[in-house]
């Protein structure tokens, strides 16, 4: 377990971490979440100990280590940039922090090979970084890190450097490695599908403090501000009310939508809209739709029902609802 | 997991520069694709040019060496006294040049990675050796070092005299290769490796050294070639004594004042070898080293 205590971290005069406190439960998987400038980097980077906090403190497992170096935090870290020895074999890189703690070379041998099988580089082995692709280097890293058995395993925005086919394949892998290897991990990253595809808790960072911390769902369905809710999921503004896209109903009349909102129970406004351009994305349908007060606005709804109903540019519709959260506060919306 | 692997590209090694001129006159008004002939151009003039001043003065020199035959050209390279010069020049050079390796990397790493008042000014004085006259380098040590030494500190016409001079003028050397290696040093490698538990000696021992070592090898090569000949800034602290400090280029000198213009150019041609095999040979040794890290994304 991981314990942030009121960290405090500022570069001149921007504030980087404004006494944030955060618990991450031992063998969780955590993201944390957040537009860049919001500090999660440097969070991570804290608890790490690759960056000193001017106030707070972070235990990890118990132990208070604000004031330890990282070489005995017993941490792995992994770069967006891999950080790899460029010098070295792969073989040679897993090894690293194995070699440096000398310990016997047929345990080190055994060990490696075990970590390339597991992150799918076993004949990689002597290969140098240069000869690998995106991927193959970030989980070398990851071998690496996983190497020196790491009480908790730190991954700064991993998977940013990769396309987006790459990304979305190394997440679900790195998802299933961390159901078999159970290491508390906490994952920096900018992008909310990120998030909410690998992590099982979510912390979300604006300018240096913690909006919400919460499970996937909860964040999604419930978000307890504005900022949580444009950040984690599309969003479209209905009024006075931010809204999810999908939520969005359209009808050809306001007494039909009047009723309809009744019986399904909703509140919330009534938006008069003319539909400007109806775009079909595969399984869903995207429509893009003008407020009579001007607000541009996205509906998305599945393919099925865009064929029933046959929405067309240029129709004048009624839009409500089936969710909304409170009237949008004064806060700012990303 | 079925990311595709990068194929394994040959690392870009530079044409062996002997190609060129050869190239060139054999393509002469051939003209290739991509340009109207500027290609075959720019080799052309890169070729008559490296041949003029490089090449046609070599061979000159070459010649001159052997207008005694081989056997007067070994009875000058091996007379007593310029095996002496020969030996007091690489000698002091190698040290010169393995101090520089160790200064001048520390040099270059306070200037990277410290920051300290004056430190553009520091930076910007690294070069003066490279603007100043030898010979104002010279007179600069002699005034501090010499006879009149207002420190007291006597190095005129010793080993050590010749080794501060050689050390002065080529302190840029290292500090200059090293530098911009330095800077784009990715700093998150260092980090990684905190994490893993290495020390900061293992740090730099394992992890920045071998990425410095490129830079490092080809700085000491150009630091060595220049103190092997050096003349200007050893002329008036060295003391000229023959077989204590007389180096190679003083020995030339000597040669040709006595007018033994063969015995000059034998010497030269022995020295030059000298260079061009260490410089060759260290080359060699920066490519293997930078090898694997080549073709980097």
């Amino acid at each position: 377990m991981i314990t942030v205590t009121d960290a405090r971290k500022t570069y001149g005069d921007f504030v980087a971490l404004d006494d944030v406190s955060l618990e991450i439960p031992a063998g969780s998987l955590t993201a944390l979440l957040g537009p860049s400038g919001s500090g999660k980097s440097t969070l991570l980077r804290s608890i790490a100990g690759l960056e000193d906090l001017d106030g707070g403190n972070v235990r990890i497992d118990g132990e208070d280590v604000t004031h330890q170096p990282p070489q005995h935090r017993g941490i792995g870290f992994v770069f967006q940039h891999y950080a790899a020895f460029k010098h070295m074999t792969v073989r040679d890189n897993v090894a690293f922090g194995l070699t440096i703690r000398r310990r016997p070379k047929a345990e080190v041998a055994r060990k490696v090979d075990d970590l390339l099988e597991i992150v799918g580089l076993d004949g990689f082995q002597h290969r140098y970084p240069a000869q690998l692709s995106g991927g193959q280097r970030q989980r070398m890293a990851l071998a690496r890190a996983l190497a020196v058995d790491p009480q908790v395993l730190l991954l700064d925005e991993p998977f940013g450097a990769l396309d987006a086919k790459v990304r979305a394949d190394l997440r679900r892998w790195l998802r299933r490695l961390h159901d078999e290897v159970h290491v508390t991990t906490v994952l920096v990253t900018h992008d909310q599908e990120e998030a909410l595809d690998v992590a099982d808790r979510i912390a979300v960072l604006n300018k240096g403090r913690i909006e919400q911390v919460g499970d996937p769902v909860s964040l999604y369905e419930r978000p307890e501000n504005d900022f949580v809710m444009s950040f984690l999921g599309a969003v479209s503004r209905l009024g006075d009310r931010l809204v999810r896209p999908h939520d969005i109903v359209l009808e050809r009349d306001h007494a039909t939508a009047a009723s309809r909102q009744a019986a399904e129970g909703a509140v919330g406004p009534l938006v008069a809209a003319r539909v400007d351009r109806v775009v079909r994305l595969g399984f869903e349908v995207r429509i893009e739709l003008t407020a009579d007060d001007g607000e541009r606005f996205v509906a998305q709804v599945t393919r099925a029902e865009a064929e029933r109903r046959r929405y067309t540019a240029g129709e004048d519709v009624v839009a409500w609802a089936l969710r909304s959260e409170e009237p949008v506060g004064a806060g700012p919306v990303a | 997991m079925s990311t595709t692997t990068q194929p394994v590209g040959a690392p870009p090694s530079p044409a062996p520069p002997s190609a060129a001129p050869a190239r060139a006159s054999s393509q002469g008004g051939r003209r290739r694709r991509g340009g109207p002939g500027g290609r075959a151009l720019g080799l052309g003039v890169v070729g008559l040019w490296l041949s003029l001043m490089v090449l046609l003065p070599l061979a000159a020199l070459t010649v001159r060496s052997f207008d005694d035959g081989l056997s007067g050209f070994w009875a000058a390279v091996t007379a007593p006294a310029a095996l002496a010069a020969l030996e007091v020049t690489l000698g002091v050079s190698v040290v010169v040049a393995l101090v520089n390796a160790v200064m001048g990397t520390l040099v270059a790493w306070v200037l990277v990675r410290d920051e300290f008042p004056g430190q553009r000014v520091v930076n910007a004085l690294i070069d003066l050796p490279f603007a100043l006259p030898t010979i104002v380098a010279s007179i600069v040590l002699l005034s501090l070092y010499g006879p009149n030494s207002p420190i007291g500190v006597h190095l005129n016409a010793t080993r050590w005299g010749l080794g501060v001079a050689l050390a002065f003028v080529t302190l840029p050397f290292v500090v200059r290769s090293v530098q911009p290696v330095l800077i784009e040093l990715d700093r998150e490698v260092e980090e990684a490796a905190a994490s893993l538990g290495a020390s900061n000696t293992t740090i730099f021992r394992r992890v920045v050294l071998p990425s410095l070592a490129p830079a490092v090898i080809s700085g000491t090569g150009l630091a060595f070639a220049r103190a092997v000949g050096e003349y200007g800034s050893v002329v008036l602290i060295g003391g000229n004594i023959p077989r204590e400090t007389q180096v190679v280029s003083q020995y030339i000198q000597q040669q040709i004042e006595i007018d033994s213009p063969a015995a000059a150019a034998a010497v030269s041609v022995a020295l030059l070898s000298v260079s061009f095999l260490t410089l060759f040979v260290l080359r060699v040794w920066a490519t293997l080293s930078q090898r694997r890290e080549a073709s980097t994304a």
